[in-house]
């Protein structure tokens, strides 16, 4: 039997490299006459559900897509976030 | 007999027209290959086309990365098949670690669709030795992801391999300079618009050869790029001998 596991990959530029849109977000913000901030990265979430044993085995799936997938290692860092336990069992008739 | 060259076509591919076309003016029979195809019907060598495979969701080429036809395309490389990408093309093999490097959005933040001038830098590859001499080669680009990046250990590797095959250059043929030079449409490192694997058979460019093989198409600068390709996979077919036709 297997359960939903939640999870949250967070994508984000590596240190150091090149981000545009960090850049001109960054640029705009003397248009909304703000000050003082800096260092603007823009990333990508994804939000996904694995079926999986147990959350350990879910979060190894997880893992290995953020690697494979979902981010490029050369130029992008990536973490791996659950979000919210199993909701509902496989086994379930959904409601 | 003339040598069969596949073009492969991804879903939101949109420059295949145009490689089949060059293709043929380059004395090859063009041959379309699906995405979803397992084999490369036996073709000699392989063009992935520009365009937006899989509306280059997530980023740019690395969903067509895991279609069918591009683990049959890996196996060709790694047989010493030649591969050229053009653009999305390019995108698609660097995703697939076929390529060095990265493709990034333009540093100018906008999709840059223009005439840019590149040159080989070498006139010994697969993909160059046509070209005769070192000059200025006008043809178009047309992409929002393409400023070429890699760490500077691995672009200092890439060029003591000799594996930077073209740099974007300006009319008189100066390498372009950074992000400020208009020459390099993207800000580019080191004015990158080409490389190499390290073996030599497999090549990506940003820059749009196979739209610049005819004159009344503004330009026939790219045919000598189309031409050494085609060639090359010629010869290896011819060398490979009647066996790898039996393989079809």
């Amino acid at each position: 039997m297997t359960s939903d596991f939640r999870f949250a990959v967070n994508v984000s530029p590596k240190p150091g490299i090149l981000d545009p849109q960090g850049r001109a977000v960054e640029g705009s913000l003397g248009h909304l006459g703000i000050d003082g901030v800096s260092a603007v990265r823009v990333g990508r979430r994804i939000e996904l559900t694995v079926a999986a044993p147990d959350e350990e085995a879910a979060r190894a799936i997880v893992e290995r897509l953020a690697g494979e997938l979902l981010s490029n290692p050369l130029i992008e860092a990536y973490q791996v976030e659950p979000i919210g336990a199993a909701s509902s069992t496989r086994s379930e008739v959904p409601a | 007999m003339t040598v069969r060259i596949g073009v492969v076509v991804f879903p939101g591919s949109n420059r295949d027209i145009d490689a089949l076309n060059a293709l043929e003016v380059a004395g090859a029979e063009p041959v379309p290959l699906w995405h979803d195809d397992v084999d490369l019907a036996g073709v000699a060598g392989v063009l992935l086309p520009g365009g937006f495979a899989y509306g280059d969701y997530l980023r740019a080429g690395v969903i067509a990365r895991f279609s069918p036809v591009m683990r049959a395309v890996a196996g060709f490389a790694a047989d010493g098949g030649h591969v050229l990408g053009i653009c999305n093309g390019f995108q698609v093999l660097t995703e697939a670690h076929l390529l060095p490097g990265a493709l990034l959005r333009n540093r100018g933040l906008r999709f840059v669709s223009r005439e840019v001038a590149i040159a080989a830098e070498r006139l010994d590859t697969p993909f160059t030795h046509a070209l005769g001499a070192r000059r200025a080669l006008r043809m178009p680009v047309a992409h929002g992801e393409g400023c070429f990046f890699a760490d500077d250990t691995t672009l200092d590797e890439l060029e003591a391999n000799g594996q930077v095959l073209f740099r974007y250059v300006t009319a008189d043929g100066v390498r372009a300079g950074g992000e400020e030079d208009r020459a390099n449409p993207n800000g580019s490192l080191r004015a990158i618009a080409g490389v190499m694997n390290a073996a030599g058979n497999v090549a990506g460019l940003m820059p749009h050869p196979e739209t610049a093989v005819e004159a009344v198409l503004g330009s026939d600068d790219g045919l000598g790029i189309i031409a050494s390709f085609v060639a090359s996979a010629a010869e290896r077919e011819r060398a490979a001998g009647p066996a790898l036709v039996a393989t079809r």
